[in-house]
């Protein structure tokens, strides 16, 4: 039952990548083409939200549910990995139009075909796993 | 108000709401990452036995899949009862960018051309989506994280990894919008 209010979250989060229309391969293209401000608005309001309330759980050294502290791991120091493995991300998106989680609402929402996309990802994961000893980090 | 509902969210109704889901999911002990589930499939399945990899405690990560299956109870909520079924309201420079490359206008949320069942029993079109998905899985797993974790969690903490990744998503999205689409359709 400890599980359930993720399941009620993630519900909420399929919802609205629905109805915000950010699940649609239309609106990434519009994005990427720089036709509309609909994906920058959706995200920048996410992200200045974000900054926000992330500033406020630091300065007040704010508790999650259980009691412990809330706290922020910084990400390991590079360039490559980031830079190569979010190209190789972006192409992927830009071609098939949705990043991880808006796949499988597309599923949901009854886009079967975006079964083989969400296939292929853990495909790709698996071989990302298998090689990355050989790949710059 | 289910009619408002039914019709596209406002930018910052949908902005506010996924903030609001990452803190959730903060308050609730855990950090808002998606592609990190595509990992815990893999290691499920048992891809531990030949890659090290994902070889770690997957159960760890139960609570992220239970807010998958959630999501896909979303989209399906979403399509049954919180749409009036209007297309997506994209603008008309796209819709002309687009119909160059063979894309008709919108009359759902996504395109028949790269969707229909006529475009999946294709050989091209299968490789499209399978190519592209290929690329989200190992993109995001090498980047360490996709859109959620970079760009909404990774900025919000003005983490300068996250900074670059973001500029990949979009070095890697101008590519295959400019260079390669007019090749492929």
């Amino acid at each position: 039952m400890k599980l359930i209010k993720f399941l009620f979250t993630g519900i909420i989060f399929g919802i609205v990548m629905a109805k915000s229309e950010a699940f649609s391969w239309y609106r990434i293209q519009e994005m990427f083409r720089f036709q509309s401000f609909h994906m920058y608005v959706i995200i920048g309001t996410a992200v200045t939200l974000g900054l926000i309330g992330v500033a406020l759980i630091k300065k007040f050294k704010l508790r999650d549910m259980s009691g412990n502290p809330i706290l922020f791991f910084p990400k390991e120091k590079s360039v490559w990995r980031y830079l190569l493995g979010g190209t190789i991300f972006g192409l992927g998106w830009a071609l098939s139009g949705a990043c991880p989680g808006p796949m499988v609402v597309n599923i949901g929402y009854g886009y079967y075909a975006m079964i083989i996309v969400f296939f292929f990802a853990i495909v790709g994961t698996y071989l990302y796993g298998a090689i990355k000893d050989k790949l710059p980090h | 108000m289910l009619e408002l509902i039914r019709e596209p969210w406002t930018w910052w109704v949908s902005g506010t709401v996924i903030a609001t889901i990452m803190f959730s999911l903060l308050y609730f002990g855990q950090s808002f990452g998606f592609s990190s589930n595509l990992r815990t499939i893999c290691a499920a399945a048992g891809g531990g036995k030949f890659v090290k990899f994902f070889e770690f405690n997957w159960k760890s990560q139960l609570w992220n899949l239970v807010f998958l299956i959630g999501a896909v109870m979303g989209g399906y909520i979403a399509q049954h009862y919180l749409s009036n079924g209007n297309p997506v309201q994209i603008s008309e420079s796209t819709i002309q960018d687009l119909s160059l490359l063979g894309i008709s206008a919108p009359i759902s949320s996504q395109p028949e051309e790269l969707f229909g069942l006529e475009a999946i029993t294709s050989i091209k079109g299968f490789l499209i989506l399978a190519i592209g998905g290929l690329m989200v899985g190992f993109g995001s797993r090498y980047a360490g994280g996709c859109t959620f974790g970079h760009a909404i969690s990774g900025l919000s903490d003005l983490q300068i990894p996250s900074l670059i990744a973001v500029i990949g998503f979009f070095l890697g999205g101008l590519l295959m919008t400019y260079l390669f689409l007019p090749f492929i359709f």
